[in-house]
């Protein structure tokens, strides 16, 4: 591939895209490279770009979990729960990642061996799985943790990096090695791009897919702790509404909706976009609510600018044929 | 069972057994509560209904051409929001005006959605998520937060829900219900009997085939989108009309609600099968729940848990029970037809 197709790729056009929202945060703000900002660029949203990291893996094999948020918010208040009855929180803690692994475990029971729309299983996961969280905190606040758990969020391990950037980057080389350098991430591959084929050559379908979203239940357990660390107090509502960020994350990072293709290098470069688009649209005094509306845009524009230029080029083609 | 089988589909034992459901859930929430059996309940249940009614038939229409609207919550939001702070300018604006202006702005903000999807190609999850966004994001930013407040909307439309047109086995019938029931009609005959309707089912059964035959899926797609925005402007009017008080948060969450009414009435998530009656039966059953589980105090926080489970049953018996049903069903069609090809099927 030469440098100029490399560059028209979906992964040089995010490359050019960061360095423009880059550049013109460096102008509005000198500070914006210090090592301290970036750190914190990191920390603001790690919880989302924990769980975009096996939403890719998910999504690659054609499926989709609308739940993740639910189940961040679940294993918070599962934490929040048991801490209130005086289990010792490292037991509220096993308890809180089992309670994720048994979410993912049953999104994955009805998706692989039943059969039903991941779509649909993970939206009654979405609703159920935030009730389950709301049954247990009801409309407190649950905080007082003992101070090592909240260091765990806050506290920064060496410089300004904390344990949860730490957990991100050593999440994203496993992911990594599973995703592009293992026999697990090719199955990955081959069934989001024809799941028939991929039955009928044998490979192990269902067990891909439940082992999928076992870890992704799992994963966004560990993401909900750390939010729960991060922020000292755990509420019912926690985390809603996650979902759409970290899906955008997937997407615009060129993966595609319907499965089968797709990198984690395309993710990590889209994760660095609107990480650096929501601190760019903060360092410009626009609102939260603002910030989404513009992360909802670049969503519908990740698939319509591909889609259109696609159009358009089969349309030149005809033109001068 | 020969009998039965050649005057009910599967489809229709599917919400036969919804109302049964319907009824055993009200019978079991009125031994639990105390003074449940009276108008303002069914009052209550009437207008949350309603709401979520109008707007699960866009939603069905949307699902059955295989795609799905997230946004609807949003634009309930909007068009509430827009309608209630032009009355509290115009109180002198006719109703009818008033509910024109919802459907309409409505329909414009579904013509977004639709266009994306129909023209864009883009899959209407990732079009109505980022929409739901979006919308949500204007609304807030172009209210500056400020709230419409019952007292600056003119009178009619607050005594509104209160009004009656007729009582029934002395139930006073609220008209708001009224309407959404006047909506299912009309949605079912036009979906049941207009070859509009059915093409809306064609190409959600089988696109290819639907293209084959000449069918303008793209146009048909974003009519889908355009209906399913006004009649939850419609909605946003209802809204406007029960709560009076209108925040930039009105209608948050409702397609959570809104799509498990839909799935639960037993629209094929798939597309191509399901009925805007179901789509009815659902939101009742849903909004029986959410109004009864509120009644209990202690288990407002249930309902949530409940909601996800009813639809991951509505789901499941689709994909296994419906399947066996459907066959049984066409044994029973072979039967029918070739009675002498009996001897063949049966070895």
């Amino acid at each position: 591939m030469s440098a100029v197709a490399r560059l028209r790729s979906w992964e040089g056009l995010l490359l050019v895209l960061l360095v423009a929202i880059v550049a013109m945060n460096v102008l509005r703000s000198p500070y914006y490279l210090g090592v301290t900002n970036i750190a914190n660029l990191f920390q603001l949203s790690i919880e989302k770009i924990i769980v975009a990291l096996i939403m890719t893996l998910i999504i690659i094999n054609g499926e989709i979990d609308l739940s993740v948020a639910s189940v961040m918010g679940l294993s918070a208040c599962v934490l929040a729960w048991l801490h209130q009855m005086g289990v010792p929180l490292p037991l509220a803690i096993i308890a809180s990642l089992g309670s994720g692994l048994a979410a993912g475990l049953f999104n994955g029971f009805w998706v692989a061996y039943v059969g039903l729309p991941s779509l649909a299983v993970t939206l009654a996961g979405l609703i159920g799985f935030r009730g389950i969280a709301r049954i247990l905190v009801e409309d407190r606040s649950v905080g007082g943790f003992p101070s090592w758990f909240n260091t765990l969020g806050q506290q920064p391990v060496f410089g300004p990096v904390t344990a949860s950037i730490v957990i991100f980057f050593v999440l994203f080389a496993i992911i990594a090695v599973v995703l592009h350098g293992s026999a697990l991430g090719r199955l990955v591959y081959v069934i989001g791009n024809n799941l028939q084929a991929a039955r009928y050559s044998g490979v192990r379908v269902k067990w891909v897919k439940m082992a999928l979203f076992a870890t992704s239940g799992l994963i966004a357990a560990l993401a909900g702790l750390l939010y729960a660390a991060r922020l000292g107090a755990v509420r019912g509502d926690m985390a809603t509404g996650f979902e759409l960020d970290v899906i955008t994350m997937v997407l615009l990072g060129g993966v595609s909706i319907f499965g089968g293709s797709g990198n984690l290098i395309g993710v990590g470069l889209s994760i660095l976009v609107i990480l650096n688009l929501r601190n760019g649209m903060g360092l410009a005094s626009i609102t939260g609510n603002t910030q989404t509306s513009v992360i909802g845009a670049l969503l519908i524009l990740s698939v319509l600018v591909p889609n259109m230029t696609q159009v358009l080029q089969s349309r030149w083609k005809g033109r001068n044929t | 069972m020969n009998w039965i089988q050649r005057r009910i589909r599967p489809e229709q034992v599917r919400e036969l057994s919804l109302l049964l459901l319907i009824i055993l859930a009200v019978l079991l929430f009125g031994s639990m509560i105390d003074g449940y059996y009276t108008s303002r309940t069914f009052n209550r249940i009437a207008s949350s209904v309603a709401v979520i009614t109008i707007v699960a038939v866009g939603q069905t229409l949307v699902v059955l051409t295989r795609n799905i609207d997230l946004s609807v919550g949003s634009i309930v939001g909007c068009t509430a929001y827009f309608v209630g702070t032009v009355l509290g300018h115009f109180p002198d604006i006719n109703p009818l005006m008033a509910i024109l202006m919802a459907v309409v702005l409505g329909a414009l903000i579904g013509a977004v959605n639709g266009a994306l999807v129909a023209w864009g190609r883009v899959p209407s999850i990732i079009v109505t998520l980022g929409t739901l966004a979006i919308f949500r994001g204007l609304l807030v930013d172009l209210s500056n937060a400020k709230t419409v407040t019952t007292d600056s909307l003119p009178h009619w439309l607050v005594d509104l829900p209160q009004l009656r047109l007729f009582s029934l086995f002395g139930l006073d019938i609220p008209v708001l219900f009224l309407l959404a029931v006047a909506i299912v009609l009309i949605f079912q005959a036009g979906t049941g009997y207009l070859s509009l309707g059915r093409r809306f089912y064609a190409i959600g059964s089988n696109p290819d085939a639907a293209a084959l035959i000449g069918l303008p899926i793209r146009r048909l797609v974003f009519l889908a989108f355009v209906l399913s925005g006004a009649l939850a402007g419609l909605a946003g009017f209802v809204t406007l009309a029960r709560f009076g008080n209108i925040t930039v948060e009105s209608g948050r969450g409702l397609e959570l609600q809104v799509v498990a009414a839909v799935v639960v009435g037993g629209v094929n998530i798939f597309g191509g099968s399901g009925t805007v009656v179901g789509a009815m039966l659902g939101a009742i059953m849903i909004g029986t729940l959410e109004q009864s589980l509120y009644r209990l105090q202690i288990s407002e926080f249930w309902r949530d848990a409940v909601l996800g489970w009813l639809i991951l049953m509505a789901v499941a018996s689709d994909a296994v029970i419906l399947q066996r049903l459907r066959a049984l069903w066409g044994r029973a069609d072979l039967k029918y037809v070739a009675p002498a090809a009996r001897g063949a099927t049966s070895q």
